[in-house]
């Protein structure tokens, strides 16, 4: 493995679009679809259901952010591991529960505050192990 | 129920789909150029490996069952609920990628869980 700072650098800026853009696709994906309507399980709607979905620009900014976020985890990917990169993403969590609160006004309970600092607890964790277990192929 | 259906296609085809994307861009190998000409030689090799069309439909479904799930229910609640996969990605990093989860990683992973239980919890 190389001990070099630059793959632990490229490794946290990609981890870093990921915390960013993830949780602001998924803020924006909530509103969408908040917007949208309920989803029931009734292929009679489906159709009207996917127009809705795709002619909001909501949900297309959503979309955009996800793809930024898919972009560079699957960069990131492709030199460390699986299970490093998912749960060194969760910080992703914390920043959703503060979208949600400051952007969408949702209720969030101090339990529920304190799940997020938990989590974040295991994200450092996981950070202190090392990115890369296995031999490149 | 409904939810119920839906937060098992995420967790069950999104971890799965991450899965099968982790091999195939293992497969690509390591990304060293970040020019935009060479990130799009990266994608053009990495469709070429049958594993990321599986992961890619995979991760696809899970899409629309979040976008199902997120006109039910807050953010705040989905997002976090969606974390129980991280059980299933260890499990599955460790055998289906072959990669070495620590034991001090495991802690984390755990510690993570239940924040995210916590979290759940904390719905009213």
């Amino acid at each position: 493995m190389n001990s070099s700072a630059g793959p632990h650098f490229k490794t946290y800026l990609l981890i870093l679009l990921m915390v960013i853009f993830g949780p602001l696709g998924n803020v924006l994906l909530g509103k969408g679809m908040k917007r949208i309507g309920p989803v029931n399980l009734q292929a009679a709607e489906a159709l009207d259901l996917l127009s809705r979905v795709l002619t909001s620009g909501t949900i297309w900014l959503g979309i955009a952010s996800l793809i930024t976020f898919f972009v560079a985890y699957m960069l990131v990917l492709s030199w460390a591991d699986y299970s490093y990169v998912q749960p060194a993403s969760s910080v992703a969590y914390g920043m959703v529960a503060l979208l949600a609160h400051f952007v969408l006004r949702e209720v969030v309970t101090p339990m529920r505050w304190m799940g997020v600092v938990i989590i974040c607890l295991g994200v450092v964790v996981v950070g202190q192990t090392p990115p890369r277990t296995t031999e490149p192929t | 129920m409904r939810e119920l259906i839906f937060y098992l296609l995420i967790i069950g085809a999104g971890t799965g789909g991450e899965l099968c994307v982790s091999r195939a861009m293992k497969a690509v190998g390591e990304v060293k150029d970040f020019r935009p000409t060479a990130l799009l030689g990266v994608a053009a090799r990495a469709l070429r490996v049958s594993w990321m069309w599986v992961g890619l439909a995979l991760m696809g479904t899970a899409f629309f069952a979040l976008l199902a799930v997120l006109s039910l229910e807050n953010v705040s609640l989905v997002v976090p609920v969606t974390a129980l996969s991280y059980a299933a990605g260890a499990l599955g990093g460790k055998f289906f990628l072959g990669e070495q989860v620590s034991r001090r990683r495991w802690m984390g992973v755990l510690i993570v869980c239940v924040g995210v239980a916590f979290v759940i919890m904390g719905r009213r």
